[in-house]
């Protein structure tokens, strides 16, 4: 099998994002979501809430400290602000998934790229994270204060010695892919809209793929177990959630 | 090397209409007005004052610490920072700092938080988000952990490197250090003086800050 090919009797199943288009869905504990840039430069905005409690939810303060890192890649963990782990990174063929720098809004769009109404343009219209955001967790009784620092998936922006902030151009190849295998029962909302620190002047979001799959049970020598003993910690302090 | 550009104020403690004195580990929530002055002062150096701000007018639109630091193009908060909300609205500008550098990444210690950091059974120690949520139930607007999002620590240093490490510095405060902003709303302030004593943010020592507010010059 070549990397990152998966067997297809794990796979429950596949589904298509459109550039602009949101997602969300209850990925249960021991499956796993995997996120493809079909054809490169995607950026995909995410966000991360306990589905038995959503009050529990993705704490980017939290998964940096513990972790000593600013960006994801495989080993890093999502913590959620209750000291347990909501997913994993058991795979990532990109390298560098930005955490820092937020999403765009309705006017920030509308700045960048002009006015792109649904009227005109039908459902290629330009649609933002946040407007994707504050919609589907309408879905689930969730909103505004709900919106939290989130994850961007395929972005990588660094910071220099002064902090100075710089987009990377070219960080996500086509087929790029990144595994999130969930601990607990997780919902994942999705928004596949321009990073706001892209430069393109012209709105033409990508397309990605979802494959929702049975993972693997978490080993004892389990890469994101193991990356540091915070995790380890974080693993333990899930454990005695459920059980 | 990093460049820390300082900026002093002229306003005059005596002439300020708040001046209080904040123990190490103590909350505190206080309504800024639209045009006054909030100072916060380190006392005795390198403590880390845990910050949030809400729009007194509709708490649901708060500080956002992702859309500071992106409209900014930097990480680190000192003078000309606007300290944006959720909304893309400003809640206050930095107009004064002797310090020269915040942090807004580093968010606030918790009860979990710290198992995880630390150790399992670092669960009985006093932490920011406690004080937090107490200030937050005095505030009696039904606020709770929903509303705390990702906040300041005035006079911590926490750089990103540039692999994508996250690093907590020895602080660049000192005492007698002071941030200043004027709010250009209604602003509620919630603070938790960090009781913070596992890592070195607070030299394991934590100590009183100074809390002052003038009225529109």
């Amino acid at each position: 099998m070549t990397a990152g090919a998966l067997d297809s009797s794990r796979i429950i199943y596949e589904e298509k994002l459109r550039g602009g288009q949101m997602w969300s869905r209850v990925v249960r504990r021991g499956q796993a979501l995997r996120v493809t840039d079909v054809e490169g430069g995607a950026s995909v905005a995410a966000l991360f809430y306990n589905a038995a409690d959503p009050l529990e939810r993705y704490n980017m303060a939290d998964t940096l400290k513990a972790q000593y890192t600013a960006r994801l890649t495989t080993g890093y963990v999502l913590y959620s602000d209750m000291g347990r782990i909501l997913m994993s990174v058991i795979e990532d063929s990109c390298g560098w998934h930005d955490t820092i720098t937020g999403i765009m809004s309705a006017a920030l769009a509308e700045k960048r790229y002009g006015k792109g109404g649904y009227q005109e343009l039908r459902n290629d219209f330009h649609r933002n994270s946040r407007d994707n955001f504050l919609i589907e967790l309408g879905k689930y009784g969730l909103g505004k204060r709900d919106i939290v620092a989130n994850v961007n998936l395929f972005t990588k922006v660094t910071a220099d010695t002064e902090g100075k902030l710089d987009w990377v151009p070219g960080n996500s190849r086509a087929g790029a892919f990144v595994d999130l295998r969930a601990e607990m029962d997780v919902l994942v909302v999705l928004s596949n809209t321009p990073h706001p620190l892209d430069p393109a002047k012209s709105y033409a979001p990508k397309p990605v793929a979802l494959t929702v799959f049975r993972a693997l049970p978490v080993a004892a020598d389990d890469v994101c177990r193991k990356k540091r003993p915070e995790n380890e910690r974080g693993f333990e302090l899930t454990r005695r959630y459920f059980e | 090397m990093t460049t820390l550009v300082f900026t002093e104020s002229r306003l005059d403690p005596a002439k300020s209409r708040h001046d209080e004195v904040l123990p190490a580990g103590k909350g505190w929530s206080h309504v800024v007005r639209a045009g006054q002055v909030f100072r916060i002062v380190d006392l005795e150096g390198n403590q880390a004052v845990d910050t949030l701000f809400y729009s007194a007018a509709d708490p649901s639109e708060r500080y956002s610490a992702v859309d500071t630091i992106r409209e900014q193009g930097g990480i680190y908060l000192t003078t000309g920072t606007a300290l944006l909300s959720t909304e893309g609205n400003v809640l206050l500008q930095i107009v004064a700092d002797t310090c020269g550098r915040h942090d807004t990444l580093g968010g606030a210690c918790a009860v979990e938080s710290n198992q995880v950091r630390y150790a399992i059974d670092k669960k009985f120690m006093h932490n920011c988000r406690d004080n937090f949520l107490l200030e937050l139930a005095k505030y009696g607007q039904g606020m709770t952990k929903r509303d705390l999002p990702s906040n300041i620590n005035f006079f911590m240093n926490v750089p990103v490197t540039s692999d994508g490490g996250l690093s907590f510095e020895d602080g660049v405060s000192a005492p007698g250090r002071y941030v200043e902003m004027r709010a250009e709303q209604d602003v509620l302030v919630l603070i938790s003086n960090c009781p913070q004593l596992n890592n070195p943010c607070n030299a394991y020592n934590p100590t009183p800050v100074r809390l002052l507010v003038w009225d529109a010059g």
